[in-house]
């Protein structure tokens, strides 16, 4: 492999040499840091590593996760602190699906001003702005739905001028969907009464007393739903 | 993107395709299988492995990174502890922050116990987040958990332990309906009916899921319940040793704030070990789908106070982890990919194993495919893989398929210039899953006693291969199961003196034995990923020995 050209970077205000090809991630490891904090799955599922950033000479300051953005020269990087946003504290089976609900936990998502900033640094994609507005209109499922891609990393929470911290919200109101509004499924409950009845003990008593070669028969045998 | 050369290569697998459909390649007999394994399967590479030289499972064979861990001294050696400052006094201590755990402290706090979860990281940042594809259970009227246990006993080699694999299958109707009651957004036809897929080894189609975010939306809602109820969680705290009473029973951990560096003493009368995976010591020098936080602590513990291990030879390679591009790779691509059709193909676009082989089988057939027959991808960064045709998908369900069922996945490869609705996915098999651990019962309990284990730090369920979606399956299973036995267990606990002798005892054994430690401090916490050279690619062709010299298993 060719020796890769190095790029100037700047942790915490000191600077570092780091391959340019790196994430932001893998260029504070490479510099040397054995990250604690801000730092989960690495592949932008999990959310722990929401990071802000800005290039040298411009005032703006960008977000996003650390994994998934490459290093550019001139970076600034720092790690967002430990950020304690209010949780409602619920009992999700005596809560209607309403914009009550969600009203009795979360009232400031009234003062929304409809800045568009949580939209904007969400790394996701998501309408964030939107389904804030669904939940103060009290609908569950298009708040549901909306969020459903949130992966709960903060940065909305973190921009917002208004102090609201949406990704507690799109949580609330997913759970509020899935309990209430998503139908059930009854032929499941059929078949935890099924199991509770004991139909399949005595197949599956069988089935554990069988000898390896046995069980490989049934198995090589068994039919595959297409 | 992809690069010109590698675009040229696609129009073979875009030329092929038509050929593939509706038309399904051969299955692998039982002795074509074992012969598969036995070449190309990393299990049976014989430097990746030896010996333990002290302990239970004493001549047993175990991955390298793993029994350097675990003939190590502890992290706690030289630090004077007092015992007797308690710090966190509860009736069931959990270790770790993943489904099993969450899903544990639900539990036993609903039988009454006053519960404690201490972890890591963050509460929830665990392999449960990562897990895309869905969770199996048969609750299908032409299927049954006779026919689901079959399945579990075939994938796993038929090493699986039946009073486990008799309760994972039983409990997961019930699982299901317990997720469906705390408000998991399951993908349902619009009367509620759950839309299911089949996985590899499954005979019916019985995988649910919530989109590609199956174990998001689970993780994230237990974190909340779980939040919503009270129990004590201590994040960035993880333990670092157990400690036992004067009788040799579980009875509590000394735990390491991240923060601070203190050492903390937690008293218990039952403990529950949910530490998840050991991804994250790239055994082989394979990169891994795992979190950053699976580096083992849990068996590493349990083991020094003397609870057995088994299937610890038994490591599951993800047939299908990415190869392309660098930055993601090793990240995982969900079975539901094969599940919903796609078919792997060769560097000339032909089809080389049935698509909805087990992982391992599946695994070591692509290793064959670009060792022995070298009929591989090559990448720019000099890595090799086969290509997973993803748009098979949209031609067999229909357009727009993929784009509803892999949201996530789509995002993940849309950031680095690839559209996988329209070109395949460059995949390599990569580090997944540990399908042993420490030894469990059916309700959870190790061979010490007052010791408990859930989730994938324990081992039995799945013998030597587990199955797609029988992890959140597992987890949730026995989470369930060990929280409620650990909090019933409290009842009859007395408390007694806490000692850290079985510490001491592991160390004169290990010096007994004459084992250089080489100056191996464990458990691990974190991986060390602060090399400063240039970082190499490796060529992680089914060999060991170019593997991971210098921390290039990074995604």
């Amino acid at each position: 492999m060719p020796q890769e050209s190095l790029i100037d970077i700047y942790i915490m205000g000191k600077k570092y040499a780091v391959p340019e090809s790196l994430t932001i991630m893998r260029a504070m490891e490479f510099a040397g840091y054995q990250l604690k904090r801000g730092c989960g799955c690495r592949t932008g599922i999990c959310g722990a590593c929401a990071t802000v950033y800005r290039i040298a000479g411009d005032h703006e300051f960008k977000v996003g996760l650390a994994c998934q953005i490459r290093v550019e020269s001139g970076m600034h990087l720092a790690q967002i602190p430990f950020y304690p946003p209010l949780k409602g504290i619920y009992n999700i089976d005596n809560l209607p699906p309403s914009a009550s609900s969600i009203k009795a936990y979360y009232p400031e998502i009234y003062r929304c001003i409809g800045c568009n900033s949580c939209t904007k640094v969400c790394p996701q994609n998501i309408n964030v702005k939107q389904y804030i507005a669904y939940a103060r209109k009290g609908d569950i499922a298009g708040c549901a739905f909306e969020s459903f891609d949130c992966i709960m990393c903060g940065l909305c929470a973190y921009r917002c001028p208004a102090q609201i911290a949406q990704y507690n919200v799109g949580i609330l109101a997913r759970r509020l969907f899935g309990k209430y509004l998503l139908p059930r499924d009854l032929q499941l409950q059929q078949r935890v009464d099924e199991i509770q009845g004991g139909k399949y003990e005595t197949e599956l008593q069988r089935l554990m007393k069988l000898d390896i070669q046995e069980l490989n028969n049934h198995y090589y045998s068994r039919d595959i739903e297409a | 993107m992809y690069t010109s050369q590698m675009k040229e290569l696609i129009k073979k697998v875009e030329e092929t395709r038509p050929m593939r459909l509706g038309v399904d390649f051969p299955r692998i007999t039982t002795e074509e299988g074992q012969d598969l394994l036995k070449k190309f399967h990393p299990d049976f590479i014989e430097e990746g492995f030896r010996e333990l030289q002290v302990g239970v499972n004493k001549g047993d064979r175990v991955p390298r990174e793993l029994a350097d861990l675990l003939e190590a001294r502890s992290m706690i050696e030289h630090i004077e502890l007092d015992l007797s400052e308690i710090v966190c006094d509860v009736d069931v201590l959990i270790i770790g922050g993943g489904g099993a755990g969450a899903a544990a402290a639900l539990m036993a706090q609903e039988q009454g116990a006053d519960v404690a979860l201490v972890t890591k990281l963050r509460f929830g940042d665990a392999n449960t987040m990562m897990a895309q594809g869905g969770i199996q259970a048969a609750d299908k009227t032409n299927d049954s958990p006779a026919i689901h246990y079959l399945d579990v006993m075939g994938g796993g080699h038929f090493a699986n332990i039946p009073e486990l694999v008799y309760a994972l299958v039983n409990d997961a109707p019930k699982i299901i309906k317990w997720l469906e009651d705390i408000g998991i957004m399951f993908d349902k036809e619009e009367d509620g009916t759950m839309i299911t897929f089949h996985g590899g080894g499954t005979s019916r189609r019985r995988m649910h899921s919530a989109r590609d975010y199956t174990g998001v939306e689970i993780m994230r809602t237990l974190r909340d319940e779980t939040i919503n109820k009270g129990i004590k969680i201590l994040e960035y705290c993880p333990a670092v040793e157990l400690l036992l009473d004067e009788e040799g029973k579980a009875a509590g951990a000394i735990l390491y704030n991240l923060e601070t560096e203190e050492y903390l003493v937690a008293r218990a009368k039952t403990v529950i070990l949910s530490t998840g995976g050991s991804g994250r010591l790239h055994f082989q020098g394979f990169p891994t789908t795992n979190h950053y936080g699976a580096t083992a602590d849990g068996l590493v513990m349990g083991y020094r106070a003397g609870a057995r291990m088994a299937f610890m030879d038994a490591i599951q390679y993800h047939p299908t982890g990415v190869a392309y591009p660098s930055e993601i790779l090793g990240m995982l691509v969900t079975e539901k990919f094969r599940g919903l059709g796609a078919k792997l193909v060769n560097i000339n676009g032909k089809q080389f194993v049935y698509h909805l082989e087990t992982r391992d089988l599946q695994s070591a057939a692509i290793i064959r495919e670009c060792s022995e027959r070298k009929l591989g991808i090559a990448t720019p960064t000099g890595t090799v893989g086969i290509w997973l045709d993803s748009p098979l998908i949209d031609l067999i369900h229909g357009e727009g398929t993929i784009e509803k069922r892999f949201p996530a996945i789509i995002r993940q490869f849309k950031r680095f210039g690839l559209d996988i609705r329209r070109e395949p996915i460059l995949i390599y098999p990569t580090l997944h899953y540990q399908n042993g651990g420490l030894l469990l019962d059916d309700n959870g309990r190790t061979n010490i006693e007052n010791l408990y284990v859930a989730g994938e730090n324990s081992g039995g369920v799945h013998g030597r291969n587990r199955l797609m979606g029988n992890s959140l399956l597992d987890i949730l299973v026995f989470g369930c199961r060990t929280g409620s036995h650990a909090a019933q267990k409290c009842q009859e606990v007395k408390l007694k003196k806490l000692t850290l002798n079985h510490v001491h005892n592991y160390h004169c054994q290990l010096e007994n034995n004459g084992i250089d430690t080489g100056g191996r401090i464990s458990p691990l916490l974190l991986p060390n990923y602060t090399h400063r050279e240039v970082p190499e690619m490796q060529t992680f062709c089914g060999s060991s020995k170019d593997f991971g010299q210098n921390g290039m298993y990074l995604a």
